[in-house]
Formats: structure tokens, sequence, C-alpha cells
């Protein structure tokens, strides 16, 4: 079994397409990526948003936000798919994992850093607190 | 002799090298005043600059549609990189135009 990655898929729907093909649509995606014994993690719903460009006769689109964690075959069988049904306007496959991993050790890079710089200072090691009474003396000056 | 190497510095690459550095400095050039550029992703510590952040990406693609070089917007290499390749996505997806005019 290949391993299990993090992808995002963006779809867009025609803005005339109605609830249930978009219920239809999502049951298709649900469907393969089951098959793939992958996870569908999270699921947004954009809304109609007006295009940048014209894309053919469209000049609005409804996205459609999956993401998906699975095998790197689910997403080749997904991407085949996607692209036969003639509903969907456009669609995109992006791997997150690896880019959120960097930012998630850049982050706690940053909060390592941060926390040493403030020992040496020989403050406390957490920000919030001098911030928290400066907060409560403005809305005391405000009441 | 220390007069005619004076002239060669001021006239050959030193005098192109001053420019330069004025250049980094506060204003300085022929175009007129120019800010001290910092990069908006190291200022505010955006780590993952995602294609989805239309708003943020607009910022980065002027009225023409092309993206901002470095040299104006002061983004620094890596995160021009990254965002090169956000808005490039963002592209695909209509959430930001290829061209306009």
């Amino acid at each position: 079994m290949s391993a299990q990655r993090q992808y995002e898929l963006v779809y867009l729907l025609p803005a005339e397409a109605s609830e249930a093909d978009l219920a239809d649509l999502q049951s298709q995606v649900e469907g393969i990526v089951g098959r793939f014994s992958g996870a569908i993690e999270k699921t947004e719903n954009w809304g109609r948003r007006k295009l940048a460009y014209e894309i053919g006769p469209h000049r609005e689109a409804v996205y459609v936000l999956h993401v998906i964690n699975g095998p790197g075959e689910l997403i080749k069988e997904l991407d085949r798919r996607l692209k036969v049904i003639d509903k969907v306007v456009r669609h995109l496959v992006v791997r997150v994992d690896e880019e959120m991993r960097v930012a998630e050790r850049r982050r706690a890079e940053r909060q390592t850093h941060l926390a040493q710089r403030r020992a040496q200072r020989g403050l406390p090691p957490e920000a919030e607190e001098p911030a928290a009474p400066r907060n409560d003396d403005a809305e005391q000056a405000e009441v | 002799m220390s007069d005619m190497m004076d002239q060669r510095s001021s006239g050959g690459r030193g005098g192109r090298g001053g420019g330069k550095r004025e250049d980094k400095g506060q204003g300085g050039r022929r175009g007129g005043f120019r800010r001290r550029r910092v990069c908006k992703f190291c200022a505010e510590h955006i780590d993952h600059i995602s294609y989805k952040d239309a708003k943020l990406l607009a910022g980065f693609v002027p009225e023409r549609g092309k993206i901002q070089p470095r040299r104006i917007s002061g983004t620094c290499a890596t995160h021009q990189r990254k965002l090169q390749t956000a808005i490039k996505r963002a592209r695909q997806l209509a959430l930001i135009p290829y061209v306009t005019d």
C-alpha cells in the first residue's frame, strides 16, 4: 500500500448547477476516495464566485474544495474522472502535506527562537503575559 | 598618479557600485523617492502562501495581470518563488486573471 498523502482538490461547476448536481458530484468523489481507502478530511463550498476570466460560456462558477488524504493512485483516478465529467468546468489537485509540514516547522522554529530571545532578556517565555494586563488597562480606560 | 587612479575608479565600476548602494537606501533614485521595501511574507510571518487566498495574491498582480517583480514589491527570493506558484495555481482556477486590458 502506498503512502498516505494529503491533497487539495478544487473544482468549478457552472453557476446554474443545482444542489442535486453538487451532491451528485460530491458522492462521485466520495466513491472514488472510498475505493482507494482514502478519506475526505474537509469539504468547503465557497459558493458562487465571479471568474477572473471567461471560461467558455461561463462568467461565474461554484467553487468546491475537498481536502483528501490518500495514495497517489487515488488522485490519478480522480483527476482522470474529473477530466471526463462535462459538468466540471475546471479542477485543480495540489499536494499539500509537504508544504504544510515545512510551514509548521518554520512556525515552531520561530516560536522557540522567540522564547530563547525572551529568556535571554530575562522575560517570561510567554508573550501573552505582559500584553494581557496592558489590554485590561486599555479596556478600563475606555469604560 | 593618484589623481588618475581616482578618476578611473569614479568613472568606471566604482561609480556604478555607488549608485547601486544608493538605491537600497532612502530614495536617491532618478524616478523619485522610494520607500525601503520589506518582504511582506517575512514581515507578517506568512509561512504558507496559498493559491486560495486570492485577496492576498491580487496585491502582487498589478492591473495588467502580470506578476509583480521582486525589485518592485520587495519580496524576498524564497517567498517570490512561493508566490509565483501560488499565483499560477490561482490563475488556473480563474481566481486571478492571466491578462487584463
